[in-house]
């Protein structure tokens, strides 16, 4: 799995429009979210980014344009297949909070499983468990898999909800804002967790809201008002000029130790 | 090691609900006669006189409670998964207003009283249906419209069943019965009736089970794992309300069993809604029948006023003591 090659494959959009009520959420966005990189989605508030995720994902239908999944468009694909290839870590994802660690991880393992969409449609077996042992420990959620999530902070909390998504062993993996309500030192582990995971060949796509923390990705995808203003790698996406687009605010982008640092001046009038 | 304990414990606790339920009565007989009239009947020997009360008048009654102890509780633990709300219980879909209206209706036109559960059966699945009519969003069910439907529709046939109280007073004892729950008329025949709607539909619930724990994750993250989270809510209902319009219809509303059975689980073992759903329905079965006994011993009559007046303060101190 290390030797994956870039081109192995990507999840592309290609002209999505999704449709919020009477308005376009998203306005012919294209985009293409290669394996094996960590790509980050970001953009001020009500931009598109968890639209652009729900869609990728297949959970909702646009209103034109397709998502392409390896070279195929994914309405092609069966529903087992599709959703196995796909994980989806939701924004504040809702853990039943007297479920064990290991249960919940294991649920991951479900994706696609269903005889009818709602019976389990194989019995559980060695490479079930190898997967989810193999998720606890991509995630160092191992040694806790017998507590109860209740039991567990709020960081630890977010690795299982990681692990429950690497269980089915996806291609991709989306992530919606991962590290709200993470402390730095929480969200640093996480970012370089994803950095390891796509390093393996998996394809990360995570909506981020603190840029600093966006600019470790590999490429970024700058979204405003349900349209893609730029994408590429972090230094030619995080210039001053395009993010005074897109948020508004003028910033200035240093580069500290090798790494871009955006720094918000204070805005003129209070919001 | 762990596993056998809480079998043996759930065992005893089924076990001697069923021996002290079958005992107690007018001629009281001690765990010892209750189990050899038990064998009589099981290995088709000639009944003595305790056998005959013990399979003739007492295992119906006793055997009634465990089937709609159980199928409360699994239905409550379902309803309470599917709606990811820990105070939904069998009747948050109207199910119990209607199978009170239903009944209330067949009462005061003084239908034959073996009519009286085809009512409320009726009543039930009719409140249900129109819940999920009135509750339906295109093609999906939001669990806020149907909680919000279910407490139209109730209010609005307890208005009804009310007015027709007041019309046929005189018969407004027997609709009380009703309503608070009961299992003390019931037969041989009953139990058959009510047998195949909680066998189906906690059957079926239970097949449900893991969808359930997925659905536990959220909507989304559920149907990103390739679950139809509309079709499981839907069906969920479904199978939820036809056992619970069967065990209404013979017993009557009984409260709180529903609600507070799977939170005493859920407490005591945790675990996913396999476990959850197949061990509510031991301990509500049990739980049911020690209800109904308390409820011959004690002046409180019918076993729908103990579990009422039980299950209310229990169900306080168990919020009280998750919180801490």
């Amino acid at each position: 799995m290390s030797a994956l090659p870039t081109h192995a494959g990507a999840l592309e959009a290609r002209g999505l429009e999704v449709r919020a009520g009477t308005s376009l959420a998203l306005r012919g966005v294209s985009a293409r979210f290669e394996s094996g990189r960590l790509s980050a989605v970001i953009g001020p508030n009500g931009a598109g980014k968890s639209t652009l995720l729900r869609a990728l994902l297949g959970l909702s239908r646009p209103a034109s344009g397709e998502v392409r999944l390896l070279g195929r468009p994914l309405e092609g694909y069966r529903r087992a297949e599709h959703s196995r290839a796909l994980a989806y870590l939701a924004q504040g994802e809702s853990l039943p909070g007297n479920a064990r660690v290991r249960d919940v991880v294991a649920l991951g393992r479900g994706a696609g499983e269903w005889r009818w969409g709602l019976i389990p449609s194989r019995p559980w077996d060695g490479e079930d468990e190898a997967a989810v042992q193999g998720a606890l420990e991509r995630t160092d959620t191992a040694r806790f898999a017998q507590r109860r999530l209740n039991e567990l902070s709020g960081g630890e909390a977010q690795r299982v909800a990681l692990a429950r998504a690497l269980a089915a062993q996806p291609r991709f993996l989306l992530l919606d804002e991962p590290t709200n309500h993470l402390d730095l030192a929480y969200s640093l582990g996480l970012l370089s967790l994803l950095r390891a995971q796509a390093a393996q060949g998996l394809g990360v796509v995570a909506v981020l809201h603190d840029l600093n923390l966006a600019a470790q990705a590999d490429w970024l995808l700058l979204l405003c008002g349900g349209e893609a203003l730029v994408s590429g790698p972090p230094e030619e996406v995080l210039t001053p000029e395009h993010l005074h687009a897109a948020y508004g605010v003028e910033v200035r982008v240093l580069r500290s130790e090798g790494r871009l640092v955006v720094l918000p001046q204070a805005p003129p009038t209070p919001m | 090691m762990k596993g056998l304990a809480r079998a043996l414990a759930l065992f005893a606790l089924l076990g001697s609900a069923v021996v002290f339920g079958v005992g107690f009565g007018s001629v009281p007989l001690s765990p010892g006669e209750v189990l050899t009239a038990l064998w009589q009947g099981l290995s088709a020997q000639p009944l003595d006189q305790n056998a005959v009360i013990v399979w003739q008048v007492r295992l119906p009654r006793v055997a009634l409670g465990l089937l709609v102890g159980a199928g409360l509780s699994v239905c409550g633990a379902a309803f309470q998964g599917v709606f990811r709300n820990p105070l939904a219980d069998p009747y948050l879909l109207g199910a119990a207003s209607g199978a009170a209206l239903g009944a209330t209706l067949a009462i005061v036109l003084e239908w034959a009283r073996a009519l009286i559960p085809a009512g409320a059966m009726a009543g039930a699945l009719g409140a249900v249906a129109l819940v999920l009519a009135l509750g339906r969003q295109g093609r999906s069910f939001p669990p806020t419209r149907l909680i919000l439907a279910g407490v139209v529709v109730g209010s609005v046939t307890s208005a009804a069943s009310s007015a027709l109280i007041l019309r046929g007073e005189d018969r407004a004892r027997l609709v009380l019965a009703y309503v608070l729950g009961d299992l003390g008329l019931s037969s041989w025949r009953d139990v058959l009736t009510v047998l195949p709607y909680v066998a189906v539909g906690c059957g079926g619930l239970l097949l449900l089970a893991r969808a359930l724990d997925t659905l536990q994750l959220g909507d989304l993250t559920a149907r990103s794992l390739g679950v139809p989270v509309e079709r499981l809510r839907l069906l969920v209902v479904l199978l939820a309300s036809l056992a619970t319009a069967g065990a209404v219809a013979y017993a009557g509303i009984i409260g709180f069993v529903g609600l507070v059975v799977p939170h005493m689980v859920r407490m005591a073992f945790g675990g996913p809604h396999r476990r959850l759903m197949s061990l509510s329905a031991v301990v509500g079965a049990a739980l049911l029948v020690y209800a109904d006994l308390l409820a011959r011993i004690t002046p409180l009559t019918q076993v729908g006023i103990v579990t009422t007046l039980l299950g209310g303060p229990f169900f306080l101190w168990l919020l009280r003591r998750e919180e801490s």
